[in-house]
């Protein structure tokens, strides 16, 4: 359905999207996920023809998106990260303008805005000014926008941000609905969102590719390390003996504690983690020592994203481009909402 | 093309746009009118046509200064390059659009010369030719508005750009007289013609290589002419300024003559500056 192939964008001398080559199928919902000013924006930018390339291809069901933009345009419906509605304008004017724009006409253009107008459930508000709305209705407005015309790919930047979480709710419904139709990619740096709703996700890093596969996969796939918190009334010395001998552990880390008692934190591989945890609970059983508590904490795509991204990072002050992109690697790989940075991300397009 | 006409005259009839621009045009031709030919008593409907093109430095930049600007403002520009159009489509359209809402008044005006007609004599044919040419004179300010539109993402910005550059467009005539004439002044003043299309074409290609390459062989080009032959750069600034006043051209058909090459020129600069209109917002697709 969408094949990207070697893009790269670059302005002046910062690369945004380096050598990027993925390939999208039929159907599913896709999660694009990474960091502020991981160049996910950039890409979907590219992939719907509203920025050029510096190399590289997209190509829609075959139609080159620079050479044929027509037919490709076509099979795309395109929500920017800043939903592109005219603000003094009722959704159905909108609507009835970009169904126009689309090549619908007459009956079935009327008919397409009823029904992308039920599908966002906007009907009751069809005939209010869309600067009078709301944000997550005007999320939504962008939302059919991008559904007019029946596009088979629907691309969807960032449609969750700004909104509260009820808002982020029901658009996350949407999307899961849009699913069942058409191939839906959306772009996130929120984790547990693309978790919930994406039955594949692409994570990007600096503008590279770093891993496209089914979340669970990605769990698997990835060896990230367990981690065992535990208590114990004992000294430090005691605990670290006994874990001494229970083996297989990489690391550890033993404090005596405010209250007296003793606290580790311990990394082991999560495949034995269980067997590690048992051994430890017979031998303070064994030797008579209190365990006061014991915590397993299992890699998840949290630890592997930061993972991912991380090393990512680590990757690129090779050459002078690290300067340059220093600002975002703070946030990078937390999941934190920070939306100013990615305000900044999107004005940095600009020329 | 059609859906962008059709959803820029809905906007500007939802606006005051439209009726802001024609009332205008309206009261100030109006007024031409009450002073030529009611109160001085004169026959000649052109002569109104003359006096009212000055509003045209007030009125077409506040017609044309939202019309690209305002797109880039609300970031709607992003739904114009995903959508199944081109670019030169958008521009067409959007200009299309701006010349409609032009001729609605200038039919209202177009009926001034037949009711005058019916109370003295009017000679009709200069007073209708005037009138296509008053039409051509607006169209190529039209086009030269919205390409300053699509410059920036300030209204007012625009707005003050196109006031300005219309107002000495419509002065130039006056102030080709008190210019130097000497070949070294317009010498100097090409130069600066030079670096300002040496600084478009940078602006709009982003290409260095390309505007620094113009420069070079422009000022060179200069120099072997002025060195050569100098008395071809006499009196080339007034020349100039007088060649490219679009008012200028306009007093020849207020003068009786119905000039086709005037026709052509607006013609001809109204494309140019949609043409650079659609390089502007393509630039921005290739930054």
């Amino acid at each position: 359905m969408i094949a990207v192939e070697h893009l790269t964008k670059r302005y002046g001398n910062v690369t945004a999207v380096d050598d990027l080559s993925f390939e999208i199928g039929d159907g599913h919902v896709y999660g694009f996920l990474g960091p502020n000013g991981a160049g996910k924006s950039t890409t979907m930018n590219i992939m719907t023809g509203c920025l050029s390339a510096t190399e590289g291809h997209v190509k829609i069901d075959g139609y080159d998106i620079f050479e044929e933009p027509d037919k490709a345009k076509r099979l795309i419906g395109y929500l920017p990260e800043q939903p592109p509605l005219y603000m003094n304008e009722t959704p159905a004017e909108y609507l009835r303008f970009v169904g126009e724009a689309k090549g619908l006409r007459g009956a079935e253009l009327y008919k397409q805005i009823g029904e992308v107008l039920e599908k966002t459930k906007l009907t009751a508000m069809r005939n209010r000014r869309i600067s009078a709305l709301s944000k997550g209705y005007k999320q939504r407005v962008g939302i059919a926008q991008a559904l007019l015309g029946d596009p088979r790919v629907i691309i969807l930047d960032e449609p969750t941000v700004g909104l509260d979480p009820l808002q982020i709710i029901e658009i996350r419904d949407l999307i899961r609905e849009l699913g069942k139709e058409h191939t839906v990619i959306f772009s996130s740096h929120i984790l547990s969102e693309v978790q919930t709703i994406c039955e594949k996700v692409l994570i990007i890093s600096r503008g590279k590719l770093v891993a496209f596969d089914e979340p669970e996969n990605l769990e698997k796939s990835l060896t990230a390390p367990g981690e065992i918190t535990l208590t114990a009334e004992a000294e430090p010395e005691e605990v670290e003996a006994l874990l001494e001998e229970t083996g297989a552990v990489s690391g550890m880390d033993v404090k005596k504690e405010e209250n007296g008692y003793a606290r580790a934190v311990l990394r082991t591989s999560e495949e034995d983690i269980y067997a590690v945890s048992r051994s430890i609970f017979l031998k303070f059983a064994e030797s008579g020592k209190v365990l006061l508590e014991l915590g397993l904490k299992k890699a998840d795509l949290e630890d592997i994203f930061i993972e991912l991204t991380e090393n990512g990072d680590r990757e690129v002050p090779s050459d002078g481009e690290a300067e340059a992109e220093n600002g975002q690697k703070t946030e990078s790989g937390r999941e934190t909402d920070s939306r100013e940075e990615d305000s900044e991300e999107k004005g940095g397009n600009e020329p | 093309m059609i859906a962008v006409f059709k959803h820029e005259i809905r906007n500007y009839f939802h606006t005051m746009t439209a009726y802001v621009f024609g009332a205008f045009l309206l009261a100030f031709t109006g007024m031409g009118a009450t002073l030529y030919n009611l109160q001085a008593a004169v026959s000649n409907f052109e002569f109104v046509l003359s006096f009212g093109s000055l509003i045209f430095v007030v009125i077409v930049p506040v017609l044309t200064m939202r019309v690209i600007a305002e797109e880039k403002k609300q970031r709607t520009d992003q739904l114009l390059y995903s959508l199944p159009i081109t670019t030169t489509q958008v521009v067409m359209g959007k200009y299309l659009a701006l010349l409609v809402v032009y001729l609605i008044p200038l039919a209202i005006i177009s009926l001034y010369p037949l009711v005058f007609s019916q109370f003295g004599d009017v000679y009709l044919p200069v007073a209708y030719g005037s009138l296509a040419a008053f039409f051509f004179l607006g169209a190529a300010l039209i086009a030269l508005g919205v390409f300053i539109s699509s410059l920036t993402d300030n209204q007012g910005f625009a707005a003050g750009i196109g006031i300005a550059v219309i107002l000495f467009n419509y002065y130039s005539v006056s102030l080709a007289e008190h210019v130097s004439s000497t070949a070294a002044g317009s010498l100097a003043a090409v130069f600066v013609l030079v670096i300002g299309l040496g600084l478009l074409i940078r602006y709009l290609t982003k290409n260095e290589s390309l505007a620094y390459g113009f420069y070079f062989l422009a000022v060179a080009g200069l120099l072997a002419v002025y060195l050569t032959t100098p008395e071809k750069f006499e009196g080339l600034l007034p020349a100039l300024m007088k060649e490219l006043s679009l008012f200028e051209r306009f007093s020849v058909f207020v003068n009786g003559v119905f000039d086709m090459t005037g026709i052509v020129f607006y013609v001809t600069f109204a494309a140019f500056f949609l043409f650079l209109s659609v390089q502007s917002l393509e630039k921005r697709r290739y930054n």
